[in-house]
């Protein structure tokens, strides 16, 4: 058995997240997957506006803070100006599929040769809890103190079914990171993500279901059966595109 | 050429009205004058009425939209109407007859103005000429003007068929009927 | 040097591509189409060259933000409306300290206003570009020479100053062709050190970002980047001028044009007119003007806008001067007699 250590992508130093929170392990399995690939002096990574603002504070590789939802177009300019490097978003559901669902859809509509992580945690953690795009219907939130009411707030939006349907999309899955199993299936969809990329085949995207335990207002445990019982009908997981063949 | 040249062009989008406008700006370049060309743009180019102002002068040329021309080129009824009573007097008007009715207009020129009537459209079309009854009516105006010398005018018709070599000729053919009618 | 006749936002194209910017990024606006198809069919050709058309105008700021970021010379386009929807990322720009050249081919607003040619975005060029403590310089062309030189200055300072820099035209530049020469216009582009382009291994990470939450470091940040600001307004400064003239009459891009021709009528008649035209908008030729100004009775602002940079000239004079106006909008240009006339009754009245 391997030793546990740090991944070289990641600094050694405290993050800003709170207890229980996905994001740490989420950047651990991208940061493994940078150094197994052995590209960090090669990748760029964009940081959204959320929770993950402060990103450019935990990798080692060159970074980028983009505004609110326009992330894919930052890394559009990067890509596009260095074509040989990797670049990759790393954003959550208010920064990618609200304000950003423009520079997203568009992005993969152009097959852009970035990967895209998206962080899907139902609700808007940075800012307070408030609804998001992907809150679901009757979900309780700082602008929902009712409960997400469909026929005044609408529906969610299920972004890995959305942009399948686009033929630049070539790499599209779900996964969560609840156990050690769903930890594993999730890296090695990023790892997928990270290859397309490598072959030059189009735009990649990971959707990792997330929880907030913070603003859902549970502990970390019930905050992943909160995600298992709830987010999962709604958003099932598994590859919604798979364009690339064996990369 | 000598004097300032203010010169309107104008007609149905499609007739070429910018095209002829631009070839004589190139004129006035090869003569080493001054030039401004400045379009009407944006729906004007889409089927309706468009034109085109070109400034030619010995000195640096201020505003490049045309008021007050002292040279037009009125290739439809509708331009016409619009454009004739601006011709500043002493000035010259070259009309295509074929689509425009200098008599039936209500639109008058200024004392002053000489007005061309020239069947551009019919003598395009009675010569295998579709599309180049603005280059007719250049022919016309550089005849009546002194505008260029024939081997300016030439070198003029090289540059802006560039590329499309096989319109030289043409162009050239309608030059020369323009002039002679 | 052999001299070509184009349109002003052609030459624009042509000229930020011999300085060596290989990567746009547009969208479609008019009067400013031309730019975006210019650099469509040149830069594929290019080695390295990037053309994107964007799904926005945000798209496409951020793009420039993305590859500005990464170190790479690029540029963007638009008119009035677009502009506007470019202000977010501008200000990102300029928080990240990042070169960029943005050009705006003026038309007229509000709203969608006009696709005629207007003057009417100086305020926010020069005042609110963006959000934040921020200023870009921004020039004024006069002629599709200068769509040309000024391109390339653009390019100069922004990299020198690590600013955004805009090229403030209108629909008049862009849309007119006049004769322009090239010159030897040097392709000196180069990667910016600071570029987050993959460290290679070979140095510390390069971090592209405008977030400072802890308060002594953004107020140090924004004070450096004032300091800077200030060497801009001591070395880039620009205007030119008639000297000892009783009626200065101050005006830029197209508009200075229609003046010149109104000056030269106003002195055939006996009027001791002159044409102050400042070349850059921001910083403001305060200093120029005063010289300008030195024996004049009264100054004319000419504006296609309701009147903008006519606040700049009162304050550069300190209010000691009267100052009257004569604008035109909604897409009109004015004529040199219009403005001759208003020069003639401020020669009567001062």
């Amino acid at each position: 058995m391997p030793d546990f250590k740090r991944p070289n992508a990641l600094i050694d130093t405290p993050t800003h997240y709170c207890p229980g929170c996905t994001h740490g392990i989420i950047h651990r399995l991208v940061a493994e997957v940078i150094d197994e690939m052995g590209i960090e002096g090669d990748t760029v990574g964009i940081c959204p506006v959320g929770c993950s603002v402060l990103e450019y504070n935990y990798f080692n590789c060159d970074m980028m803070q983009a505004s609110h939802g326009r992330a894919p177009a930052v890394a559009t300019g990067v890509k596009r100006a260095n074509p040989d490097k990797f670049v990759f978003t790393y954003q959550g559901d208010g920064d990618l599929a609200a304000i950003g669902t423009a520079e997203t859809v568009h992005a993969a509509a152009r097959g852009e040769n970035i990967t895209v992580i998206f962080v899907n945690n139902a609700i808007y953690g940075m800012t307070g809890g408030q609804m998001a795009p992907t809150t679901l219907p009757g979900q309780f939130t700082q602008t929902t103190p009712y409960g997400r009411e469909t026929s005044r707030e609408g529906f969610p939006v299920r972004v890995s079914e959305m942009l399948a349907t686009l033929d630049g999309a070539t790499y599209i899955e779900r996964t969560m990171t609840v156990d050690p199993k769903s930890i594993a299936t999730t890296k090695k969809a990023i790892r997928k993500a990270f290859e397309v990329q490598k072959a030059k085949k189009g735009f990649s995207m990971v959707e990792v279901l997330s929880t907030c335990p913070t603003n859902w207002g549970l502990t970390p445990l019930k905050a992943l059966d909160w995600l298992k019982e709830n987010m999962l009908p709604y958003y099932p997981l598994g590859v919604y595109a798979d364009k690339g063949g064996n990369v | 050429m000598s004097k300032a040249y203010e010169i309107l062009t104008a007609g149905f989008g499609g007739q070429g009205v910018l095209f002829g406008a631009k070839m004589l700006a190139e004129i006035g370049l090869l003569d080493g004058k001054e030039v401004t060309w400045f379009p009407a743009y944006g729906p004007a180019m889409r089927g309706g009425t468009c034109n085109c102002s070109v400034v030619i002068s010995d000195t640096p040329i201020g505003s490049p939209v045309v008021a007050s021309p002292n040279l037009l080129i009125a290739m439809n009824g509708p331009s016409y109407d619009k454009f004739i009573g601006t011709v500043a007097s002493g000035g010259k008007a070259f009309v295509d007859s074929t689509l425009a009715n200098s008599d039936a207009s209500a639109s008058k020129p200024v004392d002053g103005v000489e007005v061309f009537n020239l069947p551009a459209t019919q003598l395009a079309l009675d010569n295998n000429l579709v599309g180049m009854a603005n280059i007719i009516m250049l022919g016309k105006l550089i005849k009546e003007t002194g505008f260029a010398s024939a081997e300016t005018v030439e070198k003029a018709m090289k540059l802006v068929t560039e590329g499309k070599e096989h319109l030289f000729d043409l162009n050239m053919k309608a030059l020369k009927i323009g002039a002679e009618y | 040097m052999n001299k070509v006749l184009m349109k002003g936002n052609e030459a624009c194209a042509e000229a930020a591509i011999r300085s060596g910017c290989k990567s746009y990024f547009g969208y479609p606006i008019t009067p400013q189409n031309e730019i975006t198809a210019y650099m469509s069919k040149a830069l594929p050709k290019i080695d390295g060259g990037v053309f994107v058309q964007a799904e926005s105008e945000i798209g496409a700021i951020h793009m420039v933000y993305g590859c500005a970021g990464s170190g790479v010379r690029c540029m963007t386009s638009s008119s009035s409306p677009g502009i506007s929807l470019k202000a977010e990322g501008i200000s990102y720009l300029a928080g990240a300290d990042l070169p960029c050249v943005i050009v705006n081919i003026q038309r007229g607003g509000p709203g969608l206003g006009t696709i005629q040619p207007s003057q009417a975005d100086y305020f926010q060029a020069t005042k609110a570009i963006g959000h934040g403590d921020l200023k870009i310089p921004t020039l004024a062309p006069n002629s599709v020479q200068e769509m040309v030189d000024m391109t390339v200055k653009a390019f100069e300072i922004a990299e020198k100053y690590r600013t955004p820099v805009m090229i403030l035209a209108d629909g008049l530049l862009g849309q007119m062709m006049e004769p322009v020469s090239f010159g030897n216009i040097k392709n000196n582009a180069e990667v910016y050190p600071y570029g987050a382009n993959g460290h290679g291994g070979k140095r510390k990470k390069n971090i592209t970002n405008s977030l400072y939450l802890d308060a002594l470091v953004l107020e140090k940040c924004v004070n450096e980047r004032f300091e800077r600001y200030t060497k801009i307004v001591e070395a880039e400064t620009d205007a030119e001028f008639d000297k000892d003239a009783d009626i200065v009459v101050a005006a830029y891009g197209s508009t200075s044009r229609v003046v010149k021709s109104a000056v030269e009528m106003a002195r055939a008649e006996g009027i001791n007119a002159g044409v102050f035209r400042p070349k850059t908008l921001w910083p403001f030729p305060e200093k120029q003007l005063k010289e300008a100004t030195k024996n004049a009775k009264a100054v004319l602002v000419s504006e296609m806008s309701m009147g903008q940079m006519i606040d700049d000239v009162k304050m550069a004079l300190e209010f000691k001067l009267p100052v009257e106006f004569y604008g035109r909008q909604g897409g009109f240009v004015p004529n040199p007699v219009e403005i001759f006339k208003k020069i003639k009754e401020l020669g009567g009245k001062y």
